[in-house]
């Protein structure tokens, strides 16, 4: 792992207790994110991509809980921090960006009241200089006439607007890393283009580091400048982004990426994976993988690959040992 | 009656798309739907609000020939799904005529029979199947609708059922199950089932495979594509998403703000986009071909469709727009591509040649952020 990583997440392992025992929902998974690096991580409902980005941030609600493991941010570990120390760590060293921007606004206040909030809570600003500070901040995100909308409430911006606001809450406090989960998912083409260029500028001017996390290849190739493919809890694949599309090693990312229709590549038949992805109840021994896998061997059905170099990525998977 | 509906076999066809000379299967004319969204009377009277009239689809014309799968795209509120639903049957049109084999389907009374042949397969799989009855039981729910003459025997439903979720990829033992003990994936395969237990000609697709995960989606689009060949099906097929759009359809119509901008045959309008929505669109979509290009976003956002923009709805947003778009409301004209005249375009710019045909990287716009 290395050294110089602005975080890196060792062995996470997120588990539900449940009537029925212990549910791993994220199982081993280790990656780090250097600084001003955008991370993909991308899969399938149900790969545990959202559980991963939570558990950073400490948003695991119970009964989840972070089973083993550890999350280190800038050098520090911070998955052990108690409460008041990882809220803390949340807003200011970490920002977050969700799926619906509705759901992140609070509908009582302004969106300048949030964003002065979270500025003074988190840098020791005058509270002219923190107005002064938001301004810009709407200006940057591109909001139109940010003075008259200061005082405006979320409903009365747009779905793409609320996005922005968003966006302009999670660098209020200059944070290193921004995690964002599903950013465009809830918002049409054009507004999500013009979201996923805001976020790629900003991160850029602010050398903010993204863990970028969608099911979405097309917003990931675009952005990200290396890949994580989760399967059923585990990271199948990671690589360079143009490698994971272009040479996928895991049969899995081989099968996604087969399977996702393209506006310029004319394809008769889509690659078809059969089956879907196991439950938690009932994830296969060995490689989570082997029964939907066209290649799988003996070994597959009783031995669990770790990543290992494969081409220019590293894939979990025995074809490449 | 059936005389007519035979007779009707002379309309000329929309573009020059290989053997597409029959009639169309269904035809709109000039379709609108309003909807009526005022605030209630006592708030007009006290606070002296007026009515207002959200217009969901103003005034679309298509036809969709016999065999064809017709795409329709278009950002939300566009008026996709309202088409659909007017298609069907389950909103009745404002205004235009809506016929089906070349009868009229929109009045009362007409409806009826092309119903039978007519299916709608929804976008929420969760939703649109009956948690309380057996998949069995959903599944030859069309058959038992049937007018007792043409209602097959009771033992031969259960046999039609097995052979239709066989059909779809699941096994006929699947019917004694309910729609819990089903993924996503599956669960559409039963709503598609349950859409081909009546022998349609027609199917409308609403967003079918947009509740689902791409690996998925792949299952269900290579299954829709199949079964097409296979039964000689009509599809409209209505989805934001246009490289699903791609895949499917042979001929795609773009929406946007209750009017249709552009249609052509699928290869000639990704080939060459025309209307200025439509490049900004494909401009827009995010594909793993594109790696590290740098994406180009479009300022703007879909108005507000109380209050759409004065003549071409799209003209705040587009760099082409001038005086005549402000003013003047443009209609569909056929466009000449590289391939011939191919399609139809409703735009002053392209009708009088102000923008050529590859000109897409130049006239989009940087985010203004």
């Amino acid at each position: 792992m290395a050294a110089d990583a602005l975080l890196a997440v060792k062995d996470l392992r997120v588990e539900f207790a449940t009537r029925q025992g212990t549910l791993v929902a994220v199982d081993g998974v280790s990656l780090t994110i250097a600084p001003g690096e955008v991370l993909g991580v991308v899969g399938e409902s149900g790969a545990g991509k959202s559980l991963t980005g939570a558990a950073v941030i400490g948003l695991i609600d119970p009964p989840g809980r972070i089973g083993a493991g550890e999350v280190w941010l800038g050098g520090r570990r911070i998955d052990n921090l108690p409460p008041e120390g990882l809220r803390r760590v949340r807003g200011r060293e970490i920002g977050a960006v969700f799926q619906d921007p509705l759901t992140s606004l609070n509908p009582l206040y302004t969106i300048g009241r949030q964003l002065t909030e979270t500025m003074m809570t988190h840098l020791k600003l005058s509270s002219s200089a923190t107005r002064k500070r938001a301004l810009d901040l709407l200006a940057e995100v591109g909001i139109p006439a940010p003075k008259r909308r200061f005082d405006h409430y979320p409903h009365q911006f747009s779905g793409g607007m609320r996005q922005r606001v968003v966006i302009a809450l999670a660098l209020a406090a200059n944070p290193k890393l921004i995690i964002a989960d599903e950013p465009t998912t809830a918002l049409d083409v054009s507004i999500q283009a013009q979201i996923i260029a805001l976020l790629k500028r900003l991160c850029r001017e602010h050398g903010t580091a993204v863990m970028l996390i969608t099911h979405d290849m097309g917003v990931i190739a675009e952005t990200a400048d290396r890949v994580a493919v989760m399967y059923a809890g585990r990271i199948a694949e990671v690589g360079p982004v143009a490698d994971v599309i272009h040479r996928p090693q895991h049969p899995y990312t081989q099968g996604l990426m087969g399977s996702i229709p393209s506006i310029i590549a004319e394809r008769e038949e889509l690659a078809q994976i059969e089956g879907s992805m196991p439950r938690l109840t009932a994830i296969p021994a060995g490689c989570a993988f082997h029964p939907r896998c066209p290649h799988a061997f003996d070994r597959c059905r009783r031995e669990r690959p770790e990543l290992m170099a494969a081409g220019r990525t590293r894939a979990a998977c025995w074809l490449v040992a | 009656m059936i005389k007519s509906a035979l007779n009707v076999v002379t309309v000329e066809p929309r573009d020059e798309m290989a053997g597409e000379t029959a009639a169309p299967l269904v035809e709109l004319v000039d379709v609108a739907r309003h909807f009526d969204v005022s605030p209630p009377w006592l708030n007009r009277v006290l606070e002296g609000k007026g009515r207002a009239v959200l217009k969901a689809v103003d005034g679309v014309s298509l036809a969709i020939a016999s065999g064809e799968t017709l795409g329709l795209v278009g950002e939300s509120g566009c008026g996709k799904s309202t088409v659909a639903r007017l298609i069907v049957g389950l909103y009745r049109p404002t205004r235009g005529e809506i016929r089906y084999a070349g009868r009229r389907i929109d009045v009362d009374g007409a409806r009826h029979a092309a119903r039978r042949e007519m299916q709608m397969i929804f976008q929420d799989p969760y939703a649109s199947l009956n948690p309380r009855w057996r998949v069995a039981d959903i599944v030859a729910e069309p058959l038992r609708a049937a007018p007792a003459d043409g209602r097959p025997a009771r033992a031969a439903i259960g046999e039609r059922v097995g052979s239709l979720l066989e059909q779809v990829g699941l096994v006929a033992a699947d019917g004694a199950k309910f729609p819990h003990q089903f993924s996503g994936g599956q669960r559409q395969r039963i709503s598609i089932a349950r859409a081909l237990a009546g022998s349609p000609r027609f199917l409308v697709c609403d967003e079918p495979t947009s509740a689902l995960d791409v690996s998925v989606q792949a299952q269900v689009l290579n299954l829709m594509r199949r079964l097409q060949r296979e039964l000689g099906l009509t599809l409209l097929f209505i989805s934001h998403n246009l490289a699903v759009v791609h895949h499917i359809a042979n001929r795609v119509g773009v929406m946007y703000l209750g009017r249709m901008v552009e249609t052509a045959p699928t290869k000639a309008l990704f080939a060459e986009p025309q209307h200025p929505y439509t490049r900004m669109l494909l401009e827009a979509v995010p594909d793993l071909a594109l790696t590290g290009k740098p994406r180009t976003a479009v300022a703007g956002e879909v108005p507000n469709p109380l209050d759409p923009p004065a003549g071409c709805a799209f003209h705040p947003r587009c760099p082409y727009a001038n005086e005549r778009c402000r003013r003047e409301v443009p209609v569909l004209k056929p466009v000449r591509r590289a391939a011939g005249i191919l399609g139809e375009a409703a735009c002053h710019a392209v009708q009088e040649k102000r923008l050529g045909s590859t000109v897409v990287t130049q006239m989009t716009m940087r985010d203004p952020g």
